[in-house]
């Protein structure tokens, strides 16, 4: 039983470490099947992290806090979008920019305005989403396996968790099932075929990019009002390059997004449960090894597992209309 | 003359410096296929582009159906019911033939009512033009004929009157494009207008009821076609007489050149692509092999000028051997004296952001005479490039100008004047006019019936069958990778056209 209940609590440290790095590859795909590589959902979701925290503080609610990383984080998407679909600049470059405005200006108005060393104050009850307990999972709690599946991995989870886990399927659908998904696909690969149909490629870019920035937005409030009481500095630390890397892992499908982030999640899981406990036949294994594990298993698979991962078409290229 | 589905009056653009089009007017009758020739650069895809909305004109009036139209996007030119096939295609590779159809003309913000209106929508257009393509089937595994017939369900798709077809033949083999025009005349029979872009004479001639000839941005004539000529028309392009077929002496073979024995060559994928080939090149004369593009020619070329390795099988150049199966190397075979002109200058040829003098160089630049030391010596290479421009006739003659910025003709003159001016002995050129003007076409073929009559051997490998017949003393037809006939100059094309298509081949095998 021992064996099962450690099973269980890794897969549910799963599934919350796996939230942000799913709501930011959701949001990568948006803007990536639109064709603008988007470097800057790191810097993104940072943004998001501190303007929700600190709105939630300041105004003592979580969902004003929440709308505020979203807001922010939006906001953050329409300067990649003015740089590189406006004025057609290097989205990478754009992109690199965005994470070092991000990175610097949340410590300086941290700073600025809370004077606790780039932090917000520790979010109270209230100003953080609270877990929520689905319906009937303390009456079943004691029934065997299923009780604590139900009880302890499936339930106890914040709002945004679940939302997250929805945006999977919804994703599916607006770009399979409607009329703007089928557009934002073909901008990604073809925008003059686009154009020529008599569609404004600018104006389908930018709503991608706003999809993506209401994603990041989430992803980062996720991180400073779920994961933590509130934002520290640079606490996004790479999300956003893992979530990259789980979107091309993924091949730009939402369903397969959802399965390359809850690997990545499970393997930071493993390596956080394996920190300092003798693994049989190998022995101790330096803790420094479990946290890189994630990473070095990231660069394996994308180098060699998954096989041709064929990004969308018109991806990194401003649109020129053509003489 | 039947009313006028189409007017423009008075049509001005500029782009820049460059006045693409000036004061242009031009009647297009309902229901006529109505042709537009000139040579590249003379205006007519901006001309169509401003009929389409891609392009405002800066000044100039357009009427449809006999109304004033303001066209400002490609959106108010459906509406009016233009649309467009594009030289390059407009199509999603990677979606149905269906999403394409629909994408843009979305009935409703779901997709499967969009889908299926879509879908009955195109089995309708299916039955009343023979338009048959699979509505399931993913673009980029269609042939290109296909593809295009995707492109003009799409406008029909959008309820288009004028049909706008920019260069449609230009990927085309000679079968799709004769079912193309089949196609083109089942509009017409039904009411629609067909606007042909082309720079091929002979499509104008076989398909158009009127045609209007376009020079420098003007519009220099209509004719209606039965009473024109293609002699009359390329003078109208061009402003001068030209040539179509070049004049030429009896060619004077003498040794041996190039001997090719038993060569076999795969594709990337592994597919035989050559198939046992042998045939010699003597010193003063113009071999051509004819085929339909795919035959293996290209994988031919690849393998004689040292780019693709082969599987077995030997050259000799000069009696002497040279290795095809091991690591192939262009650059020992240009010391040799095999120069070659690849078919395709834009991935292989040249360097599209080089200058044009470093362009004329390329592969040559560790020639002493381009070099100071280690360094290269940029007057050299510079005056070299002047002579070269001078003697090609190379416009704009700027050494200095970036190679993209050359039209097609004049960037095919950059490479033919880097490997003629080398002196080679054998010289090898894939698809020398393919996207030339007729005026340099004319020069192209000079050029290389006059290294002939220097005594080089040259291979010209083409899919114009008219470029093959008019240049080369001896023509091979490749078929399946094989050659399946030899013919001399005097073969008619319907007799080539049988061999290329491979139905000799199948009675020999009988």
């Amino acid at each position: 039983m021992d064996v099962f209940n450690a099973i269980i609590q890794t897969l549910d440290s799963t599934i919350r470490l796996s939230v942000p790095l799913l709501l930011a590859c959701l949001a990568g795909l948006y803007s990536e099947r639109a064709g603008i590589f988007d470097i800057g959902l790191e810097g993104k979701m940072l943004v998001g992290a501190f303007a929700g925290a600190a709105a939630a503080s300041v105004f003592h609610s979580a969902f004003l806090g929440l709308g505020m990383a979203v807001v922010i984080s939006v906001a953050f998407a329409m300067i990649h979008g003015f740089a590189s679909i406006t004025h057609r600049g290097n989205q990478i470059v754009s992109g690199v920019a965005i994470n070092f405005i991000a990175a610097g200006s949340t410590i300086i108005l941290g700073q600025a305005w809370f004077q606790q060393g780039g932090r917000t104050p520790a979010l109270q009850p209230g100003e953080r989403f609270e877990a929520i307990t689905l319906p009937g999972a303390e009456a079943i709690r004691d029934v065997p396996i299923i009780g604590p599946i139900y009880a302890e991995l499936l339930s106890g989870h914040s709002i945004l968790v679940y939302l997250a886990f929805l945006m999977v399927p919804f994703t599916w659908w607006v770009l399979f099932r409607t009329r703007f998904g089928l557009r934002l696909r073909a901008v990604g690969e073809n925008p003059a075929a686009v154009d020529t149909a008599g569609i404004s490629v600018a104006w389908l870019r930018y709503r991608a990019l706003i999809c993506t920035g209401i994603l990041t937005g989430i992803a980062g409030a996720y991180l400073s009002m779920v994961q933590n009481g509130g934002f520290v500095k640079d606490m996004t630390a790479g999300k956003g390059y893992i979530a990259l890397a789980a979107l091309i892992f993924a091949k730009w499908k939402p369903v397969n997004a959802m399965f390359a982030c809850l690997l990545f999640g499970f393997l930071d899981a493993a390596s956080i449960r394996l920190q300092g406990s003798p693994l049989p036949i190998i022995g101790k294994v330096p803790a420094q090894f479990m946290q890189a594990l994630p990473y070095i298993l990231t660069v394996i698979l994308l180098a060699g597992f998954i096989g041709k991962a064929i990004p969308p078409r018109a991806g990194g290229v401003p649109y020129v209309k053509e003489r | 003359m039947a009313q006028a589905a189409i007017e423009l009056i008075g049509i001005n653009k500029s782009f820049g410096a460059v006045r693409a089009n000036r004061d242009i007017n031009l009647e297009i009758g309902r229901g006529t296929i109505h042709g537009i020739v000139g040579e590249n650069g003379a205006g007519k895809s901006t001309l169509m582009s401003i009929l389409y909305g891609f392009y405002q004109a800066d000044s100039g009036e357009i009427r449809v159906g006999g109304q004033p139209a303001s066209i400002k996007t490609p959106n108010d030119a459906i509406a009016l019911g233009i649309g467009m096939v594009h030289q390059h295609f407009m199509l999603v590779d990677n979606f149905t033939v269906l999403e394409n159809v629909i994408l843009g003309a979305e009935s409703d913000a779901l997709l499967k009512k969009s889908i299926a209106k879509a879908r009955s929508e195109l089995e309708r257009l299916e039955r009343e033009y023979g338009l048959e393509v699979d509505p399931d089937a993913i673009i980029e595994e269609l042939p290109v004929g296909l593809q295009q017939r995707v492109e003009i369900l799409k406008a029909l798709y959008r309820g288009a009157e004028i049909l706008i077809l920019d260069e449609p033949t230009g990927v085309l083999t000679p079968a799709e494009a004769d079912h193309l025009f089949r196609i083109l005349r089942q509009l017409k029979d039904q009411g629609k207008t067909v606007v042909l872009i082309t720079h091929k004479l002979r499509e104008i001639m076989a398909i158009t009821d009127t045609v209007s000839v376009m020079r420098q941005g003007t519009m220099v004539a209509t004719r209606e076609t039965r009473k024109t000529t293609v002699e009359e028309l390329a003078e109208l392009m061009v402003g001068r007489r030209v040539l179509l077929r070049v004049e030429k002496g009896e060619a004077e073979a003498g040794a041996v050149k190039l001997a090719v024995k038993n060569l076999t060559v795969r594709d990337t994928r592994g597919v035989t692509m050559v198939d046992d080939i042998s045939f010699d090149i003597r010193a003063g004369e113009i071999v051509g092999i004819a085929g339909v593009a795919g035959n293996g020619q290209s994988e031919l070329l690849e393998a004689i000028s040292g780019i693709r390795r082969a599987v077995s099988g030997s050259v000799m150049l000069d009696g002497k051997p040279i290795d095809l199966t091991g690591a192939a190397d262009p650059g020992e075979l240009r010391d040799r004296g095999l120069a070659h002109v690849p078919e395709d200058r834009h991935h292989v040829g040249l360097v599209l952001a080089f200058e044009e003098n470093e362009n004329s160089i390329l592969g040559y630049h560790d020639d002493p005479r381009y070099l100071k030391g280690p360094f290269l010596n940029i007057d050299a290479i510079r005056n070299d490039a002047r002579d070269k421009i001078a003697k090609y006739d190379i416009r704009p003659a700027d050494c200095r100008l970036k190679t993209a910025n050359f039209s097609g003709g004049n960037q095919q003159k950059i490479v033919l004047a880097r490997e003629m001016e080398q002196d080679p002995g054998v010289l090898i050129v894939g698809q020398p006019t393919r996207g030339v003007d007729v005026g340099a076409i004319e020069f192209i073929h000079k050029r290389l019936i006059a290294m002939r009559d220097q005594g080089k051997a040259v291979l010209v490998v083409s899919v114009e069958l008219d470029e093959i017949r008019s240049l080369s003393d001896r023509i091979l037809v490749m078929f399946a990778g094989r050659i399946v006939g030899e013919r001399g100059s005097e073969a008619t094309e319907g007799e080539l056209g049988l061999l290329m298509a491979g139905i000799e081949h199948q009675e020999a095998a009988l």
